[in-house]
């Protein structure tokens, strides 16, 4: 933040008027907004002010004040605000613009500086004596691959030296600074790299091919009185806890426009309160209903409302076939976790997925098939992945010494 | 690594037309009708099954943020609107300009289909005011697709969509989504409290979504690929191509797209030509724009470029623009020009960020010096604690990691240097024993 104020009151003209085409321009600028917010339209009207005066002066500020409708003091915290509006007169031929934040620092712009200084003023803003030259220091032009650089009027010089800079500015004194190139000064197609860019060798065509996600896993048809409440999982996903896993949670996979909806959200955790309820004690009107039948409470009434749940249990996998609508996908074996994280490719996140869908042991890992694989990445949405990152030959490792084992076979400590 | 054919910005660098002919001829605007027609939930789906988190720096999953906008039927009358953020002017980053400048059709495009994702029939472009050729190219190429009926009222496309292209004065506070609105609302570019987030009351009160300008133009691609596709490169959680930026003290600093997920080492061989001086010379990297902190350059070296990677290296990947600094370097130095920029930045609308930045630029200039007390340091460190998240937007916080992950890393270095200071100071310039002023 600075200090901006407008210039002395004795170089302020007294008025300002847009020229025909300016004015065009702007009335056609203010009608690009929704009606009544012309307001909008102040900052680009002020800079075509800037380019037809050079500098913003306390009449630009009252005639863009009385085009746009605004008070003026609305107009003068837009103008001492953003730092591009000139308050002051500047060199009418150039006004040097030099970046001099960190990257364009750090390839050399102080030096580019001194020229400023030595070449056109000691202090910034100030005009040499025939009104021709200025320069200042600003933020972040833009433009860091470039460094270091300047910008003089609309246009931007990039990856300076001394010496070039000088003889740049010294075209502009001598009245010719539209025969210098803008862009970079050194033998290079802008932002690649110099000498010739290392991508983009082939010549880009039209051509593209479709990729399908792949085909969701085959309904799990599971017995419904294995199956937990799924709908006791949703609340979780829809609460929105962790925000950047939401994307990845499969549950969120079908967009169903509901999940961000507090409303609906707290609708479901009634429905998986209800329906953990009837996990404990079978609740006979709760049976009736279709969640009665992934609940534990079927398994009660043995084979009587067996075909019923069956048949509920079926179209809710249809509608949304990536949801896992059955329970785990494997079964967990007893005994103690393993730390699925020493799999090199496995995360916090996915081990949390992986536990979820009965996978908690290395052994268990190690002994998946082609076909347990296939179902795995389906419901974790990241195809290829467990080959990619060879976790079969990772986890029997682990699974045959531990750690101990893994160094052995990778050399190198899993992570 | 990526191969060419799995590039998406195929004029990064402005060696073909970057007009609607040439757009069409590398791919663009081909079955976008058809993606149109496949609706609001197939687009979202897809996006969302790519993986694509935003890459403006806060890598915020984009099909969640569209699917926070009001649905379709439900509208109280307020028409839903697309804001996209082209004010880029983070130090370090500089991809935006990029496509702007040669691949506006994507931008378009993508401006287009996100439209439809989330049932905007608007969007405002607000574009940096520093970027003006960038700007009268991106203008130009609006009014191709408007002559070409791709958008507009009554589109082949048959979803009515305008694009209307707005742009700032040099404020780089107005990247922060809400400051953004203020400004194209013509204000000052002063953020506003949250809650009420955009998409519930955004530009003039309707409902808006903000997105950056990489994270808009990469859409149009990812329908046509298939969001498997672009869930296909890169780690999990860390899919898809990224533009990266690499400045600084690299032999051949570039811009250029590669997939999320490789290590620093690859990127900056490949395209870089190496660090200036050789790997031995590295001193320290900043990862991700000004804002992050900085890295010692060991711990970057097998650094992996994507979002978890560098979390896991307790910096941020923000906008993948790397400021690379080998030994020649002078870190406090270059962290205090940070300082510098911060406070020149801050819009004077919260205390501790309006005096904090100021106060943490006049210590920092001291201790490049070395004309501090070691018990300063401690100090700074507090005050850049008490500043971060002390503030309405993350301005406050963005100047005050730079400085803690100096103190973090480099401690040794300021250390050293007050001492150099204390070792050559005579009786007359003698070590002020007073705190900062």
């Amino acid at each position: 933040m600075s200090v901006r104020r407008l210039a002395d009151e004795a170089i302020q003209p007294a008025t300002f008027a847009f020229t025909k085409e300016n004015q065009a321009w702007a009335e056609k600028k203010m009608a690009e907004y929704p009606p009544g917010r012309q307001q909008s339209a102040v900052i680009p009207v002020l800079f075509r002010a800037q380019e037809q005066q050079g500098w913003i002066s306390r009449a630009v500020i009252e005639n863009v004040a009385n085009l746009l409708g605004m008070p003026y003091i609305r107009v003068l915290e837009v103008a001492t605000f953003y730092t591009q509006f000139q308050l002051k007169p500047v060199g009418t031929v150039a006004h040097v613009q030099v970046c001099g934040t960190t990257p364009c620092m750090l390839r050399g712009a102080e030096d580019i500086r001194h020229v400023c200084e030595r070449k056109i003023s000691h202090e910034p803003f100030e005009v040499t004596p025939d009104g021709k030259f200025s320069w200042e220091e600003v933020e972040c032009l833009g433009a860091c691959v470039n460094a270091p650089l300047v910008m003089i009027g609309s246009d931007t010089y990039e990856d300076l030296t001394p010496e070039s800079f000088e003889a740049i500015l010294d075209k502009f004194a001598a009245g010719k600074g539209d025969e210098v190139k803008p862009g970079p000064q050194v033998a290079r197609q802008f932002g690649a790299a110099e000498g010739g860019a290392t991508t983009l060798l082939e010549k880009p065509t039209a051509k593209r091919t479709y990729k399908p996600f792949p085909p969701p896993p085959e309904a799990p048809a599971a017995p419904a009185g294995a199956v937990p409440a799924p709908a006791a999982a949703t609340p979780t996903a829809a609460g929105g806890k962790n925000k950047t896993t939401e994307e990845t949670a499969p549950a969120l996979k079908s967009p169903s426009p509901e999940k961000v909806s507090p409303a609906t959200a707290e609708g479901e955790r009634k429905a998986a309160a209800t329906s953990a309820k009837a996990d404990g004690a079978p609740n006979k009107a709760m049976r009736e209903e279709a969640t009665g039948a992934e609940s534990p409470a079927g398994k009660i009434d043995a084979g009587k409302t067996d075909t019923k749940a069956k048949r509920v249990a079926a179209p809710a996998a249809v509608s949304s076939p990536t949801r896992e609508t059955g329970g785990p996908l494997f079964t967990p074996p007893p005994g103690a976790k393993d730390d699925l994280k020493l799999i090199s490719g496995v995360g916090p996140v996915l081990e949390g997925k992986l536990n979820a869908a009965g996978i908690t042991t290395w052994a268990q890992v190690a002994a998946l098939k082609k076909a347990d694989i296939d179902r795995l990445e389906a419901h974790l949405a990241f195809p290829g992945r467990v080959a990619r990152d060879e976790w079969i030959k990772q986890a029997k490792a682990l699974a045959k010494g531990g750690v101990e084992e893994y160094r052995r076979v990778f050399g190198k400590d899993p992570r | 690594m990526l191969e060419d054919k799995d590039r998406i910005f195929t004029n990064l660098y402005g060696t073909g037309d970057w007009g609607l002919e040439g757009a069409r001829a590398r791919g663009g605007w081909v079955d976008t009708k058809k993606f149109i027609d496949s609706g609001r939930d197939w687009i979202v789906n897809e996006v969302k099954g790519s993986g694509l988190r935003g890459r403006g720096g806060a890598g915020f999953p984009t099909a969640l943020k569209w699917t926070f906008m009001p649905k379709e039927g439900v509208n109280d009358g307020r028409p839903s609107q697309l804001l996209v953020n082209a004010d880029e002017s983070e130090p370090g980053t500089c991809k935006d300009r990029e496509i702007l400048r040669h691949d506006p059709h994507h931008l378009i495009e993508g401006c287009l289909l996100a439209g439809r994702a989330m049932g905007a029939h608007i969007a405002y472009v607000y574009i940096r005011g520093e970027f003006i050729r960038e700007r009268q190219n991106f203008e130009a190429a609006v009014q191709q697709a408007y002559d070409a009926r791709l958008i507009g009222k009554d589109n082949v496309h048959g979803w009515d969509f305008d694009i209307v292209v707005h742009h700032g004065a040099g404020a780089y506070i107005c990247g922060e989504e809400t400051a953004l609105m203020e400004s194209l609302e013509g204000k000052k570019g002063q953020p506003r409290l949250k809650p009420p987030f955009p998409a519930a009351m955004g530009v003039y009160g309707n409902p808006t979504t903000v997105n950056n300008v990489e994270s808009i133009a990469v859409v149009p691609e990812i329908l046509r690929r298939g969001g498997a596709w672009f869930a296909g490169i890169g780690r999990p959680n860390n899919t898809g191509t990224k533009l990266f930026m690499v400045s600084g003290h690299v032999n051949k600093p570039a811009v250029f797209e590669d997939a999320l997920g490789c290590t620093f080492e690859e990127l900056i061989e490949k395209h870089c030509g190496g660090i200036r001086g050789g790997w031995d010379n590295l001193l320290a990297v900043i990862p991700g724009g000004a804002s992050c902190p900085v890295v010692r350059g060991e711990d970057m070296r097998t650094a992996i470029m994507d979002f978890d990677g560098l979390r896991d290296k307790k910096s941020s990947f923000g906008t993948g623009g790397m400021i690379v600094m080998d030994k020649s370097t002078d870190i406090i130095k270059a962290i205090w020009r940070i300082a510098a920029f911060f406070k020149h930045e801050s819009c004077g609308q919260c205390t501790p960020c309006r005096e904090g930045t100021g106060w943490m630029m006049r210590v920092m200039a001291r201790m490049v010096e070395g004309r501090a007390q070691k018990r300063e340091i401690d100090m700074l460190f507090e005050v850049t604690k008490q500043i971060e998240g002390h503030t309405i937007c993350a301005l406050g916080d963005a100047a005050a990691w730079p400085i803690q992950g100096l103190i973090r890393n480099f401690r040794d270095v300021i250390e050293a240097r007050i001492d150099q200071y204390t070792w050559s100071s005579t009786t007359e310039g003698a070590v002020p024993s007073i705190a900062a002023e």
